[in-house]
């Protein structure tokens, strides 16, 4: 079982488990973490902007141009800033930490 | 005191669901208010995606946003409902048997059942969240521009990488004292020609694009920007004397009011029982994408639906001891109001 783990913006850390192939956004959501993902994923709204641990950066996959684009608008943007709908959930993300900002 | 309307429902937010509660209400007889902080109805389909086809529409694949919101408009014209655009609705309350909304522009209306089709919230300006800045709104901060002979001799920082940043920085180079283009990276989200264009007024020293810098402050006093403030991601930090700060980063749904009106809200969803969208207040019904219950599908499909539910049983609060009876369209036609 693949497990991730969420820091909300209070610094509380939350480890839950995901399935293989889930998106982490929808994995966020189940879990009742603090986040809109107001697009339900469809790349329209950059609500579900989390900063990936440095050390997990490079594993949590390619950043498409349309991300990027949408990352523009979204704020705080770090070097490890992703749109968790764009990153789906496998063995090599198994144990990936992420910071979730403010709800805004 | 300005005048009341009244109205048997009042619905929040003209999104899809929004419009097509009027409908489901109107077939039973119900008149209906809709109010929208958007300048035009659709909700999201208008905002973010108006030219995208649609292919899970039952009867309508491929249609475009847009075309069904036209549709939906074209639907619901027999009803004869009221929509009140550009404004948010701030307060709700309840005084003896009725509701009283209160919008942003200062309209009333007071109504028997309310229905809250807000989706993730009003639109309105993504706006950077830096601390003060809606101390500088109204005077040094803005999210449109009507005239630009309002920025002639000023110096003026535009923020964001979009069609909107681009635009006004063409257009300001020639009146403003001094332009800034503050913007994360080097790739800008806008026609081709006029990011060559906008570059090229760089290369010319008529504007300067600040490349790779993100808002990280404001400062000024009162409602009068002196300095922004922007960093790289490295933290290289810069000051720019500013008089103007226009932000452009799209649209951004906020919740704002809703939350503070005693709905069991989690994550910008309120529960509701799926067999009626009834909240857990009296009288006040949610569909479309803010309703959420188990397995919940955030989809056009299931809020025309829960429209439904939501109009038949809110028929039972407007018209208390009458009794409700079922009709197809088939049989009852479109009612007239
Ligand atoms: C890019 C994209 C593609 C999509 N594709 C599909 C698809 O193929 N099929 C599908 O079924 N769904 C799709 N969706 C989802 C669909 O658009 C939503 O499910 C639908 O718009 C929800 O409708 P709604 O009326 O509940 O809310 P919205 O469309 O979000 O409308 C809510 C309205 O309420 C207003 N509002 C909120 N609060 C207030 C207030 N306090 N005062 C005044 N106004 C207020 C808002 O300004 C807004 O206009 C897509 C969404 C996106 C972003
Ligand atoms: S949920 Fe909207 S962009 Fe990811």
């Amino acid at each position: 079982m693949t497990t991730l783990t969420f820091i909300k913006p209070d610094g509380e850390k939350t480890t839950v488990e995901a399935t293989n192939g889930a998106t982490v956004m929808e994995v966020a959501k189940e879990n009742d973490m603090p986040m809109l993902a107001a697009c339900g994923g469809s790349l329209a709204c950059a609500t579900c902007h989390v900063i990936v641990d440095e050390a997990w950066y490079e594993k949590s996959g390619e950043v498409c141009e349309a991300e990027e684009d949408l990352l523009d608008t979204a704020h705080g943007l770090t070097n490890t800033s992703r749109l968790c709908c764009q990153m789906k959930v496998s063995d090599d993300v198994d144990g990936m930490v992420m910071t979730l900002p403010p709800m805004g | 005191m300005s005048e009341v309307h009244t109205t048997d429902v009042a619905i929040i937010g003209a999104g899809p669901i929004g419009l097509f509660s009027v409908f489901q209400c109107g077939m039973l007889k119900m008149s209906c208010h809709v109010i929208d902080a958007l300048p035009a109805t659709g909700g999201q389909c208008t905002a973010l995606y108006p030219e995208k086809p649609l292919f899970d529409i039952p009867a309508a694949p491929g249609i475009n946003a847009v075309d069904l919101i036209e549709r939906l408009e074209k639907q619901i014209e027999p009803f004869k409902p009221v929509i009140h655009l550009n404004q948010q609705v701030t307060e709700l309350e309840k005084i003896d048997e009725h509701w009283y909304l209160s919008t942003s522009s200062g309209l009333k209306i007071q109504a028997k059942a309310v229905i809250i089709a807000a989706g993730t919230g009003a639109f309105g300006p993504n706006k950077p969240p830096l601390d003060s800045i809606e101390q500088f709104e109204g005077n040094s901060v803005h999210y449109m521009v009507q005239k630009r002979e309002d920025f002639r001799g000023q110096r003026i920082v535009i923020a964001g990488g979009g069609d909107s940043a681009v635009d006004w920085a063409l257009s300001l180079a020639d009146v403003a004292a001094e332009v800034y283009v503050i913007h994360r990276r080097d790739r800008f989200r806008a026609i081709p020609e006029s990011v060559a264009q906008m570059k090229a007024l760089a290369d010319e020293g008529k504007i300067e694009l600040v490349i790779p810098y993100q808002l990280a402050s404001l400062e000024g006093e009162g409602d009068k920007l002196k300095t922004v403030v922007v960093k790289t991601l490295d933290g290289d930090e810069r000051r720019i004397e500013a008089d103007h700060l226009l932000s452009f980063f799209g649209l951004a749904t906020k919740l704002g009011p809703i939350n503070d009106w005693g709905l069991d809200i989690l994550n910008g969803v309120i529960k509701v029982e799926p067999s009626t969208c009834a909240t857990n207040i009296e009288g006040i019904f949610a569909v479309g994408d803010i309703a959420d219950y188990p397995h919940k599908l955030k989809l056009i499909l299931s809020g025309f639906s829960e429209a439904a539910q939501a109009a038949h049983a809110a028929y039972l609060i407007v018209n208390p001891g009458q009794a409700l009876n079922f009709e197809h369209s088939t049989t009852s036609g479109v009612p007239t109001l």
